[in-house]
């Protein structure tokens, strides 16, 4: 790693007083120059150089190498959420890109410090990542790479299956009821007094008790409610060595730590792409980079065919966002208009476009961003389309243009990042201790060939048979692996609330 | 604050598991021919399916998503299994697609010789091949001065004066007595360099078919790949007959597709002709591979081959492997010919193959002698 070279510094001083300017509020950020090996290298670690050993960092390396050397991709930056952020500048990249580079990094910084759902992130986190090296290089010392790395697999099998709301949310309420259940009297045979030994005779009483108390330890689900963090729930109950549960927690913390990237990936990029343009072509560049600007920026944007480039729906609906509150284009009035020059010519001169971004950058995650922003107008000027499998064709096709289907899509492709809800629902399924978990179904199905492998890495953690509830081809279907073999039997499908 | 060792640790690591997987599916990539058909110069592309962390995910095919860009409702957008465009999915960097990694011939040929359990083989006596090289690669306490290793010296001289307290960082002079002497010294490594023969010849009469042609190709890029790694110089040639025999580049010898009758014997006369004028029957280890469909012109040319062989072919060299390619064409009958006549031959050794998933038992009996 290298220092700044002097040129440079002066640059990232000059953006970053432009970008206080523009109004962004971010962490102290720290640049460094590196060459693409060590580009490579950091990007395989997702941006933290000292975390854990795994094999699959080195697999990462080895694409993103390849990927560099036969010319076809190149990571222009990287840039780590913490306080004080990270960020990493390629060496060798044109001053043109350098700057597109640190003002793209601002914005994230930006965004990162700003957006609610990035609000419960460690700060610290590239000490913690250090720490966590440190930990599960010392089991691997002690039990063996081999060992600490399937188990390490295992876990991530499951680290998609958290709850991303529980940072803001206290899940669990009281607890009491298994313990009034436990108190409650037996009913007793009405008898007067002399009597009330023969007709409520105390064996029969003992029993009646013990009975009750079964009845309330049944009666007792567990978990109580089904449970969306299948990580914590297993971190809290599966019988796991110390060093194992230790992993398990690393493994959960640092899930928890990216879940918010995944969460506004759309909105985070589009915020940095949208302040790149704005600072580097309203002050930074001088005529003569314009056209190397606008090659860069144009390979950012770009979107291969048929595709949607996050980036560029990101920043696209920042500036119609922009736009619709400088001009007054939202709320009851602007509804009810539907003659079409008028649409056209709207402004009500609001100037409030500025304000509004600030905003929505600090309150909303992608799904709610595109819930609220994407509009029928801004889809058909996109041209948006929803596209699905046709399996007679053995083709990928367009399927509609509509705009209500387009966002259905949309929004369900980000809602849990497209990613089914997975409950524990009972842990003691068959009162055999078996785990039961339960897929909440939306019409879509599990890839079957997935499913059985997490099966078999929850057996790994919980020991005992485990079962998942889902539905294939409309019909209810309990998929168990035993520890052995895999099996599938028809089940009931009933939907639980959650 | 970036330590290069560690990637390098966890690259290695992926590449252990990658290797553990090509060994445990050797037997698929044997008979599928996938490797084959991606070989570079030194490497194979070894085409590895899921290496990903399985996780809780939909089906993909009900899924489909939403894109941008022209196009009518009902337009294609690509054929196949992946998917165009992934929107907003981006929650775990692992892609769908299968991983394709680079594996040296070298590697390819140990793995192969692990799982098959294959023997090294035994050079032909060929001492007078070696060759003697003498490597400066030790260290040792006596020598000429024209030899001493400075840097070696330095070292020992300061850990005994650091030992026994004669040295002083304020005026750090090293003074070497005879004993922290150290001098370069030399090893003799003798390297045997045997060379091998591999002659291929493949029956291209009509009842040969693409698939027997497709197997042969497959077993042909095992066998090569293993003798390989076992010989330094090696080299190969290729013989095609159907009636008559002729000798042919490598390319040539996959594609070809003749008709007509099949006259064995005379692809052993054109290997014998060229054993007897280009190899020395002391220098080389000579490898025979025939492959055919088994059905032979007449009984009269099936007892030449044999005479060829006992006669000419089985004293040059180290093995013949007769591969028979079942095909629907063919009588099959020479592999029992020859079996009749050469049985307890150490040096022949014959296979059935009968379909792809054959090859990697042929490829076992044919190399498993260590011959």
């Amino acid at each position: 790693m290298k220092p700044i070279p002097p040129h440079l510094r002066d640059i990232i001083t000059e953006i970053r007083e432009v970008a206080v300017d523009f109004g962004l509020d971010f962490f102290e950020t720290i640049f460094e120059m590196v060459d693409y090996k060590q580009m490579n290298e950091i990007a395989s670690y997702g941006g933290f150089p000292t975390r854990y050993p795994h094999w699959r960092f080195g697999m990462e390396y080895e694409q993103l190498s390849k990927g560099y050397e036969y010319g076809l991709s190149k990571i222009y930056e990287m840039v780590v959420n913490n306080d004080p952020a990270y960020a990493y500048l390629l060496e060798g990249n044109n001053l043109v890109d350098q700057k597109t580079v640190i003002a793209h990094v601002y914005a994230h910084v930006d965004f990162f410090k700003n957006n609610y759902y990035f609000s419960k992130t460690n700060r610290r986190m590239v000490d913690e990542m250090a720490n966590h090296g440190a930990r599960i290089r010392r089991y691997v010392d002690r039990q063996g790479i081999e060992k600490v790395e399937d188990f390490i697999d295992t876990c991530l099998s499951i680290d998609n299956l958290i709850d991303y709301h529980s940072p803001f949310i206290e899940r669990r309420g009281e607890e009491l009821d298994p313990e009034e259940l436990r108190h409650r009297e037996v009913p007793k045979f009405k008898a007067k007094e002399y009597m009330d030994e023969f007709i409520n005779p105390e064996e029969f009483i003992e029993e009646q008790k013990k009975k009750l108390a079964k009845e309330a330890e049944q009666a007792k689900n567990f978990p109580r409610r089904p449970e969306r963090d299948v990580m914590l729930f297993l971190l809290e109950h599966a019988p796991l060595e110390r060093w194992e549960a230790d992993v398990l927690s690393i493994m959960r913390e640092e899930a928890y730590y990216f879940a918010p990237q995944g969460q506004t990936k759309i909105m985070n990029e589009g915020w940095a792409s949208y302040w790149h343009s704005k600072i580097l072509t309203t002050r930074i560049l001088d005529d003569s980079e314009i056209i190397d600007f606008a090659d860069i920026n144009s390979r950012v944007l770009s979107s291969s065919k048929g595709q949607l480039n996050p980036y560029k729906l990101g920043v696209a609906l920042f500036r119609d966002i922009e736009d619709r509150w400088n001009k007054g284009k939202f709320g009851k009035e602007w509804d009810e208009v539907d003659d079409l020059e008028r649409r056209d010519s709207w402004d009500k001169e609001l100037g409030l476009g500025q304000e509004q971004i600030f905003r929505v950058r600090k309150l909303y995650n992608d799904v709610t961003f595109i819930d609220e922003f994407l509009t029928e107008d801004f889809a058909a000027q996109s041209k948006m389309f929803t596209y699905g499998y046709n399996r007679k064709s053995g083709h990928w096709e367009i399927e509609s243009r509509e705009f209500d289907q387009i966002k259905e899509k949309l929004l369900r492709s980000l809602t849990n990042f497209g990613q089914p809800f997975i409950y524990v629902r009972d842990a003691n399924f068959q009162n055999r201790t078996e785990l039961l978990l339960h897929h909440k179904y939306e019409g879509t199905e599990l890839r079957a060939d997935y499913a059985r492998e997490v099966l078999k890495a929850l057996h790994r953690l919980w020991k005992r048979p485990v079962n998942i509830e889902t539905v294939r081809d409309d019909k209810g279907m309990l998929l168990t692996y035993d520890g052995d073999e895999h099996s599938e039997k028809a089940r009931d499908y009933e939907r639980i609330s959650v | 604050m970036s330590e290069l060792n560690k990637i390098k640790q966890d690259h290695r690591r992926f590449k252990q598991i990658v290797r553990g997987k090509i060994k445990r599916n050797l037997r698929k990539y044997m008979s599928q021919g996938e490797i084959t058909g991606r070989q570079g110069k030194d490497v194979v592309k070894v085409p590895l399916p899921r290496i990903d962390i399985p996780r809780f995910r939909f089906s993909q095919k009900q899924q489909g998503g939403v894109g941008q860009g022209d196009g009518e409702v009902g337009d294609s957008l690509g054929q196949g299994e992946e998917k165009p465009g992934e929107p907003g999915e981006a929650g775990n960097q692992e892609g769908e697609h299968g991983v394709e990694v680079d594996v040296s011939l070298e590697e390819l040929a140990e793995i192969m010789g692990e799982e098959l359990e294959l023997p090294n083989i035994e050079p032909k006596g060929v001492k007078r091949l070696e060759t003697i090289r003498d490597r400066y690669s030790g260290i040792r306490r006596t020598g000429p001065e024209s030899l001493r290793h400075f840097k070696r010296t330095y070292q020992s001289a300061l850990k005994r004066m650091i030992a026994t307290g004669t040295y002083d960082p304020d005026d750090p002079v090293i003074v070497p007595i005879k004993d922290d002497m150290r001098y370069r010294s030399w090893k003799e490594t003798s390297l045997p360099e045997s060379n091998a023969l591999i002659v291929y010849m493949m029956d291209v009469s009509g009842s040969m078919g693409d698939e027997q042609k497709e197997i042969v190709r497959i077993e042909s890029f095992w066998i090569d790949t293993w003798l390989r790694s076992q010989y330094k110089g090696i080299e190969s040639r290729y013989l095609i007959h159907d009636a008559t025999a002729r000798e042919v580049d490598r390319d040539t010898f996959f594609r070809t597709r003749e008709s007509g009758g099949t006259m064995i014997s005379s692809a052993y006369k054109l290997a014998n002709q060229i054993l007897e004028e280009e190899y020395a029957i002391d220098e080389w280890n000579v490898y025979l591979f025939h492959f055919s469909d088994g059905d032979n012109w007449s009984v009269d040319d099936t007892s030449e081959c044999m005479k060829l062989l006992d006669g000419g072919l089985l004293p040059r060299s180290n093995l013949f492997c007769y591969g028979q390619v079942e095909s629907p064409y063919g009588s099959g009958q020479f592999i029992k010919d020859v079996l009749q006549k050469f049985e307890d031959h150490e040096r022949v050794t014959t296979s059935e193959i009968k379909n792809r998933d054959a090859i990697y038992d042929s490829i076992k009996e044919f190399l498993g002698k260590g011959l």
